[in-house]
């Protein structure tokens, strides 16, 4: 049993935004696999919950012509996994969005909602931020566009007003092209938790596939929010495999900013940023088929 | 279908059907609901109460607070009573505690018409409190000013005893000329049962008498503790217990049923229901005791063991629970296993503080002491230069062994047949060699550890078992066992015993499952690994009982003597000629419609033992250690046992999964964590490590069948026994692949980055 007071199970995205602007205790359920725990556990008690989990215009992966990927926020785990579009053009998203919990969890939780809780540790957050995705939020006001890494405001916390919906996820072409990618969770236990640091790398090679000519480096529970190491990736540009190997480490722990929690201390994440991103980068490489010296 | 014979579980249809009914499913769907209103402090006194916006929340039908329940102290813990009152559990818990001595005590309990309604009046409860300063470690508690949890226990200890050999002392026998000393100190942290099915009860009045339906362990326990609880006499309670979905000894204590049978009494014996939560019972039920163990021991260079020295100290958490009776037993593992040939010297103490109470665990204090003592022995035959196999066959239990201390015999044994089978099953010696002296990220080791392990609780405690079966009019029978199905398959090993000695067919015996305080015969029920090797017995007895009975009867119809016949197949036989002279089932309608003699066949009897014995087992171990992160990866792992003969193998090897597992997870992940006010941090099973299925490598069993003159059947103890040993074996794999000795639990990847920088194989900055 749940202590939930009120559910509106909306028939639109239209019909959505005007049930949580008409409430403005409302809170949007979709999988429930976020909002169900917090009602259990006394946090969202009593709460008026508007639905979305029935929006078929919210579902779904597809490709645009101009071969933007767009993945709509009430796919589930299991469904971004699935995609055949996934699967051809983003594999390491894939890839990262089954390292979430068990497979029930995945049948209900979805990707909008990983990325809507704003949690550090959010399992395709960080392969998100190295594919440069952009949201397009919806509210009573039309639409906008963001970026996934502006998104973010603090732990838990994100850039989007009441009443406001996610309702796309985008990755243009030149972030996807080429690129290989490879996630890396690291927990304590094999499924059914949550990282103690995700890992995430997609890299381009040069055509001689000796150099890297693109590398994008990001990271779950080594700070407040996801992050990019822009400088750390901006370093590696042009380094063949090798070279890149033995810098990456040291370069992502100048930009990452663990902290220490009874889950784990900040020098053990620190170990792991400086392991997990070079072993990220040696198996990215390797998708790549990027030449190792 | 008797014994040694893989046969079917007897309630594998009901259970994998979902026809097999637990208590919640039983409770009625009027029934009330209770939930426990916990303290928010975990050291204090109540001051008062405000229930004004609690009380308001539509559907609450009354809250009862610490000052209306009966002043009773009472005990918790789930052992046989005993009449002599130095003997007695210690009584230190009342239905709803004013004093508070953990975080979330129990301290008023809402009933409302549904959970939802308790759930959100007990978060509007309003407390005012005294606040003490709060103790998570034992040397905290122990300090000298700290607040006592109880006036009478000083210092805040529950208990000190002391052990000691006639003779030489550890400082004299370690005097002798090239003797090696070597010390270690081993620290095992909180973990907890997690069950299954949580804690649930509920209560209502009929005829006079309280009943409780409850998922537990120990029913006839649980009768006793609530009539001590509500000051009433015992016969007034009623327990039921149905099917129940895992206890591993957290449900060998009475935690809620007496609040819950007084709540009924208070609402005029409306039905309750009172069911914890998942986090409630991580933490406000029992948990496995953390251990401090320091071990010194003086060894020659030829690996004879001379002299040993142990000092325990066992964190209690807020209440006594079982107290002391659990770092006891990890005490008397050290001096069990091993034989020393001068002296030993044994400190062993039980201190209170105010985290988690302490209470009994799948092998009742033996992990935490067997953690401590195998890998100290592998710091020991790694000093002296030897296999730390050789090392252990040289000092290990012999037959005829008699612990000083308990008066434990040792009656048979195969340890040495066990250690032999599990080191050619993993390798030993080629694998020894090859991963030895390994540089490098990924490196490999193999480690093994021993244990013993008691059959019982005499003669510590009463050993008492009951029986009772009655004949059916087809010649089939119900045997009713005080001794309880937990979930490790004890009905079918009691349908196998029944077929054996009655000379019934497994399918004509039928097992109640359920016990019925009021109709069920006595019996302590499950714990301590002994209800196939006691109350086994009770049923043996009771079956020879009946089969006498049995034959009486024939022997009059038939008019032959009684010595010339017996029960074989469902028939009555010719002892001699093996002809078949009448079924049971015309022997039974003539018994139950006969026009002259007409008798309902039953027998009942009660098994007293005073007498013990010791099953045996090994571990062996292969692991996989990434060093730069910290993880260990189990390559392969062996328990092979000596539990005497095996009722059910399939069952058996079942059982030993499911203890493999469980150790598997005390050394690996699991810790339960409090803060520094005692709060507990992670009592879920997200955030505590419990292992999942692929998280478990493939578990391989082998047994060393030894008969045991005192077991019915020769059989021993195998309920706790394979949760012993997969700790230490992977510790001394560890060792062995790295040279780095972990000494504290769960060995997990922080902790082993710690070790590895410390000890230099990750350099301090991270680099290699």
């Amino acid at each position: 049993m749940y202590d939930i007071k009120s559910i509106y199970e909306a028939k639109s995205v239209d019909d959505a935004i005007k049930a949580l602007s008409g409430d403005p205790k409302a809170v949007v359920i979709c999988g429930g696999s976020d909002v169900l725990i917090k009602i259990r556990e006394g946090k969202l008690s009593g709460a008026s919950l508007v639905s979305i989990n029935g929006l078929e215009e919210l579902k779904g992966v597809s490709l645009d012509e101009d071969g933007t990927i767009v993945i709509l926020p009430a796919t589930t785990f299991s469904k971004v996994t699935g995609s055949k579009i996934i699967e051809k053009y983003i594999p390491a998203l894939g890839f990262a969005a089954d390292q979430a919990g068990g497979p029930q969890l995945r049948h209900v939780g979805t990707i909008g909602g990983n990325v809507c809780n704003g949690v550090t540790s959010a399992d395709t957050a960080s392969t998100l931020l190295t594919l440069n995705a952009e949201l397009e939020i919806t509210g009573p006001n039309g639409k906008r566009s963001v970026k996934l890494e502006d998104f973010y405001e603090g732990p838990g916390k994100v850039k989007l007003s009441h009443g406001e919906l996610l309702t796309a996820i985008k990755i243009k072409k030149p972030d996807y092209e080429g690129f290989d990618g490879c996630y890396i969770k690291y927990a304590m236990r094999n499924a059914m938790d949550i990282a103690t640091l995700g890992c995430a790398v997609h890299v381009k090679f040069d055509g001689s596939k000796t150099k890297i000519d693109e590398l994008r480096l990001a990271f779950g529970v080594a700070a407040p929010t996801p992050i990019r190491c822009y400088k750390a990736e901006a370093v590696l540009k042009g380094r063949t495999v090798s070279e890149a190997l033995g810098e990456i480490g040291s370069l992502a722990l100048l930009e990452v900013n663990p902290r220490t929690s009874w889950r784990a201390s900040k020098e053990f994440r620190e170990q792991l940023v400086r392991e997990l991103s070079g072993r990220a980068l040696k198996e990215a490489a390797a998708k790549a088929g990027g030449v190792s010296s | 279908m008797g014994i040694g014979v893989s046969m079917k579980r007897v309630d594998a249809y009901e259970k994998v059907t979902g026809r097999a009914k637990y208590t919640d499913d039983l409770a009625p769907k009027d029934a009330l609901v209770a939930v426990v209103v916990r303290s928010t402090i975990a050291n204090g006194l109540i001051k008062s109460f405000d229930m004004s916006e609690a009380e308001k929340v539509p559907g609450v039908v009354k809250i009862f607070t610490c000052f209306d329940v009966p002043q009773i102290k009472f005990p918790t813990p789930g052992h046989p009573w005993s009449t002599d009152i130095s003997h007695q559990d210690v009584s230190d818990r009342m239905l709803l505690n004013r004093r508070v001595r953990i975080y979330g005590d129990d301290i008023a309990a809402v009933v409302a018409q549904d959970r939802i309604a308790a759930d959100k009046a007990a978060r509007l409860v309003k407390v005012e409190y005294e606040e003490y300063p709060v103790y998570t470690r034992m040397e905290d508690s122990m300090a000298d000013g700290a607040v006592l949890n109880f006036e009478e226990y000083k210092e805040n200890i529950l208990k000190k005893t002391c052990f000691k050999n006639e003779g030489a002392s550890f400082d004299d026998a370690a005097k002798e000329d090239g003797i090696v000393v070597v010390e270690g100190l081993y620290d095992t942290q909180t973990v907890q049962h997690c069950h299954i099915e949580p804690p649930v009860s509920f209560a209502y009045m009929a005829n006079g008498k309280i009943v409780v339906v409850s998922s537990t362990q120990i029913p006839h326990i649980v009768r006793r503790v609530c009539g001590q609880a509500l000051g009433i006499p015992w016969g007034k309670v009623r327990v039921i217990k149905p099917y129940i979905g895992g206890g591993f000894g957290n449900k060998q204590e009475v935690l809620y049923e007496p609040l819950n049978a007084w709540l009924t009494s208070q609402l005029g014996g409306r039905a309750v229901k009172l069911e914890l939560t998942r986090e409630e019972t991580f933490a406000f039920t029992r948990v496995r005791h953390a251990m401090q163990i320091s071990l010194k021991t003086a060894v020659r260079k030829d690996g004879q063991l001379v002299a040993r020295k142990c000092t325990l100290y066992s964190n209690q958490g807020g209440y006594a629970s079982h107290g002391h009776a659990i770092v006891m037993n990890a005490t008397s593992i050290q001096r069990m296993l091993y034989h020393d040939e001068k002296a030993i010297e044994q400190e062993a103490c039980t201190v209170f503080t105010n985290i988690s109470t302490g209470g009994a665990m799948r092998g009742y204090g033996i992990p935490q002491g067997i953690f401590a003592l195998e890998s100290h022995m592998d710091d020991v035959a790694l000093k002296i230069g030897m296999d730390p196999i050789e090392f252990r066959k040289k000092n290990h239990m012999q037959n005829g062994f008699k612990d000083p201390g308990t008066g434990i015999p040792c009656h048979s044994i195969g340890l040495a047949e066990c250690i032999e089978k599990g080191k050619k099953y993993i390798k030993w010696d080629e694998k020894r060699k090859a991963y030895a002296n390994r540089t490098g990220d990924i490196r490999y080791g193999v480690g093994m550890a021993i244990f013993c392990y008691k059959s019982c609780v005499a003669p510590i405690a009463l050993e008492t078992a009951s029986c009772r079966i009655v004949l059916n009019q087809d010649g089939s029978v119900q045997v009713q066992m005080g001794a309880t199905e937990i979930g490790q398959g004890i009905d079918t090993a009691y349908t196998q015993m029944a077929a054996e000695t009655l000379g019934i067919s497994a399918d004509n015996v039928y097992v109640i499952s359920t016990q019925d305080t009021d109709v069920t015969p006595f019996d302590p029920a499950a714990y301590a690994s002994r209800q196939a090797y006691i109350s086994g017995t009770a049923l043996k007895q009771t079956a020879e009982i009946f089969v006498e009975k049995v034959l009486a009867f024939a022997s009059k119809m038939l008019d032959k003597p009684c010595d010339t016949l017996l029960i074989k197949n469902n028939s009555i036989v010719d002892k001699n000629s093996g002809d078949i002279l009448l079924s049971m089932e015309n022997l039974a309608m003539e018994a139950f419609y006969s026009l002259t003699d007409s008798v309902h066949i039953t027998a009942e009897s009660t098994y007293h033992s005073t007498d013990n014995t010791y099953s045996f087992g090994a571990c062996f171990v292969e692991i996989e250690i990434d060093i730069p992160v910290g993880k260990i990866k189990v390559l392969d792992i062996i328990n092979v046992h000596d539990s005497g003969v095996l009722i059910n193998p399939a069952l058996a090897e079942a059982q030993v999964h499911g203890g493999m597992s469980m150790s598997l997870g005390f050394g690996l992940s699991e810790q339960l964590l409090f803060d520094g006010k005692a709060r507990p941090l992670n009592n879920n099973l997200l955030d505590y490590k419990l292992p999942t299925s692929v998280d478990t490598p493939e578990l391989a069993v082998d047994f060393v069948e030894t008969v045991d003159p005192t077991g019915p059947y020769g059989n021993k103890a195998l309920g706790e026994t394979p949760a012993l040993p997969s700790a230490p074996a992977i510790r001394n794999a560890l060792l062995y692949a790295t040279g780095v000795a972990v000494n504290s639990l769960p060995m997990n990847p922080q902790k082993l980055v710690e070790h590895f920088k410390a000890a230099g194989i990750i350099c301090k900055d991270g680099g290699k």
